[in-house]
């Protein structure tokens, strides 16, 4: 979308605005008007987490900010255990805080917990294991690890006064409706060229600048792998409905989100690693759903036939980190 | 092919020379004379009277702003008529010469006011989510160095220029095109900012030095392919 070229449609619009602004006595137009304040807009969250100034002072008070340094900048403060440059906060805003963006606080006080994709019990830090193995293309950081406390002492701090157990508004991704429509590539890449490659990359590869990751990259070698949550169309189309384009939360249609969500994970990314020595095996095991695009073929490619994966896990903690 | 391999060299020279006696390296193009007397003699601004750098504004996002004083989607008395008279090639010619000087060494401006400042950098640096702000260096790169063609530096910048075109937004003069991503999402921000935050940040903004050209990147390096 170059600035340059839109010169003449928006000199029509901007002689539209002036004209309606004539009519109405309400200055000029609201460009929020469809956009939601955040994504906590359409959750029905009520809980508070506690103000950053009031992080404790002592050892306690430093685990806690070194969590949350953590989510802010993953790579360089948790660099062993990650695989790609994206950050903790890319997907969990407002450094954990966001509700409609899977806070920490309504995730920590919902553990143990009983989790399908291992079939067993999980505490929290086990939990957190998986965002470093699958999101963060990286290895799982063993139980008990400073990178794991500090990550489970911020999320316990943020939910200071949330009672335990207990579902609580905010949680995850708000719910999205059905798409009218089967969620579609081009309609989905329409989409993306319009409201997201500004940011991401007409690559989906990001953007950096001297070293630092300003806009994080969507696919490709350096995003999340085939078994990160994010890969889901389900919960990718939510996260967007409620977060993307960034500081414009709502303001995609649910079609919208559905198919640039399709568009966004019907690309290569990092090979799942629970690989089983072939994408049709993994995707039987892994991916037997409708919301995956792993072991599909898309435009003549089969997604994941990347062969096995190029960083592999620690074999023995394979069965530590789901 | 054989033909093309040996113009190559040629070609290439001639090109040196021919872009070694652009403007951009050395003197304005004629209409970018009368710019300096307010955007100064390296394009740095004139912080006292709130007039802003153009040097390292990418070429693009000049030429996009003298479009808009053209057409009454940016209204400014001072810049419509500095604009108004010039032609699409002159904009080009002037958008490429401002963008090719180097950020200006700016000289701080001195901050006293803890609070505005601890207020300022929370907004600059995190954001304040509670109100739709995502953290400004999110868009416009840690630092505020600005993410060329579409996001603008604002580092280096008089506090009294920030703040004038988040006024703008809120009132009208800077109009968005919705359909324009990159109006929207600042047009956005702007609009929830209270006039206390808009200070703050404005006041933060203008107190942080430029990062010298080896920390800060001249270029965008895309992070794979
Ligand atoms: C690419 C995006 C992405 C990144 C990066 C990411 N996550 Fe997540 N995270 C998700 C998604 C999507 C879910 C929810 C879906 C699921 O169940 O897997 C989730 C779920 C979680 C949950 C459970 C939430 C709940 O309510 O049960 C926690 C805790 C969490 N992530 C922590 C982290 C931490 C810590 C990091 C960094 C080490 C991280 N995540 C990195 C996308 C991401
Ligand atoms: C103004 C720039 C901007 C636009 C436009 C934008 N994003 Fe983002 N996006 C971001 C930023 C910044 C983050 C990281 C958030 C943070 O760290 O606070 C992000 C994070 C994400 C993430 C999670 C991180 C990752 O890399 O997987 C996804 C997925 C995403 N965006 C998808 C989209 C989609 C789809 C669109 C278009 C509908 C879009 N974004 C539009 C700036 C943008
Ligand atoms: C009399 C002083 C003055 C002169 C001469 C002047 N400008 Fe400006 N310029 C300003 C002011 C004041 C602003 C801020 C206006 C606003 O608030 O929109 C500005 C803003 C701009 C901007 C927008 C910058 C941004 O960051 O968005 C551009 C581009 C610009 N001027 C280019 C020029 C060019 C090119 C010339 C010469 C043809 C010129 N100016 C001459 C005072 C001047
Ligand atoms: C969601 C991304 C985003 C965020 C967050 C953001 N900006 Fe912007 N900003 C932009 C874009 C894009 C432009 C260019 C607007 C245009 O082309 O019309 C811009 C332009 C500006 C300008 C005009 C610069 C000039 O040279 O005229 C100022 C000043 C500014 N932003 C200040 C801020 C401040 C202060 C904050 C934090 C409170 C902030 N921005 C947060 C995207 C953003």
């Amino acid at each position: 979308m170059s600035i340059v070229t839109s010169a003449t449609l928006t000199r029509t619009v901007a002689l539209l605005f002036s004209l309606a602004s004539q009519l109405s006595s309400t200055p000029a137009f609201s460009a929020d008007a469809q956009a939601a304040l955040n994504a906590s807009a359409h959750t029905g969250a009520t809980f508070q987490p506690p103000s950053e100034a009031d992080i404790p002072a002592g050892p306690f008070g430093d685990t806690i900010r070194l969590g949350r340094d953590i989510m802010l900048d993953t790579p360089r403060h948790a660099a062993r255990f990650v695989g790609n440059n994206l950050s903790c906060a890319n997907c969990h805003l407002d450094a954990g805080r966001m509700a409609g963006s899977a806070p920490l606080w309504a995730a920590y006080v919902n553990f143990p917990a009983y989790r399908a994709k291992n079939s067993k019990i999980n505490t929290y830090q086990e939990r957190l294991q998986g965002c470093f193995r699958f999101s963060m293309n990286g290895s799982a950081p063993p139980l008990g690890d400073p990178v794991l406390v500090a990550l489970e002492a911020y999320s316990f701090w943020l939910a200071t006064g949330l009672p335990v157990n207990k579902e609580v508004a905010g949680r995850g991704y708000p719910k999205l409706e059905k798409p009218a429509q089967v969620a579609d590539f081009s309609r989905g890449q329409a989409v993306y060229t319009a409201r997201c490659a500004l940011c991401h990359g007409e690559s989906g590869a990001g953007q950096s600048t001297a070293g630092q990751v300003i806009f994080p990259s969507l696919w490709g070698n350096q995003s999340y792998n085939w078994g990160a949550g994010m890969g889901s169309i389900n919960n990718a189309a939510q996260f967007i409905y409620a977060n993307m384009p960034y500081g414009m939360s709502y303001s995609l249609t649910p079609q919208e989100a559905w198919d640039v969500a399709y568009f966004m994970n019907a690309h290569e990314r990092p090979q799942d690693p629970r690989w089983l020595g072939s994408v049709e095996a993994t995707r039987a095991k892994f991916h037997d759903s409708p919301f995956s695009l792993y072991g599909q073929t898309i435009n003549g490619n089969v997604l994941g036939k990347t062969g096995a994966p190029k960083r592999t896990q620690d074999k023995d903690q394979a069965h530590i980190a789901p | 092919m054989r033909l093309l391999r040996n113009l190559a060299p040629a070609l290439s020279a001639f090109l040196a020379l021919f872009a070694s006696s652009q403007p951009a390296s050395s003197a304005p193009p004629a209409e970018a004379n009368s710019c300096l007397a307010c955007h100064g003699a390296q394009g740095e601004g004139l912080a006292a009277a709130g007039y802003p750098r153009l040097a390292g504004l990418s070429a693009e996002y000049i030429s996009e702003q003298l479009n808009a004083y053209i057409d009454g989607r940016r209204v400014n008395p001072i810049m419509r008529p500095m604009a108004m008279p010039l032609t699409a090639t002159q904009i080009q010619g002037i958008a490429t010469f401002f963008s090719a000087l180097p950020a200006p060494s700016n000289v701080a401006a001195a901050l006293t006011d803890a609070t505005q400042s601890a207020l300022g950098q929370q907004l600059a640096e995190r954001g304040e989510w509670s109100a739709g702000i995502p953290a400004c260096f999110n868009c416009h790169a840690p630092g505020g160095v600005g993410l060329p063609p579409a996001f603008p530096p604002i580092v280096g910048q008089p506090a009294m220029y920030i703040e004038s075109q988040i006024q703008a937004w809120k009132n009208g003069t800077r109009q968005g095109d919705p359909k324009n991503l990159a109006n929207a999402l600042m047009h956005n921000v702007a609009f929830r900012m209270s006039d206390t935050q808009t200070k703050a940040v404005a006041a933060w903004l203008a107190a942080q030095p430029i990062p010298t050209p080896n920390t800060s990147p001249s270029t965008t390096v895309k992070t794979n392919p």
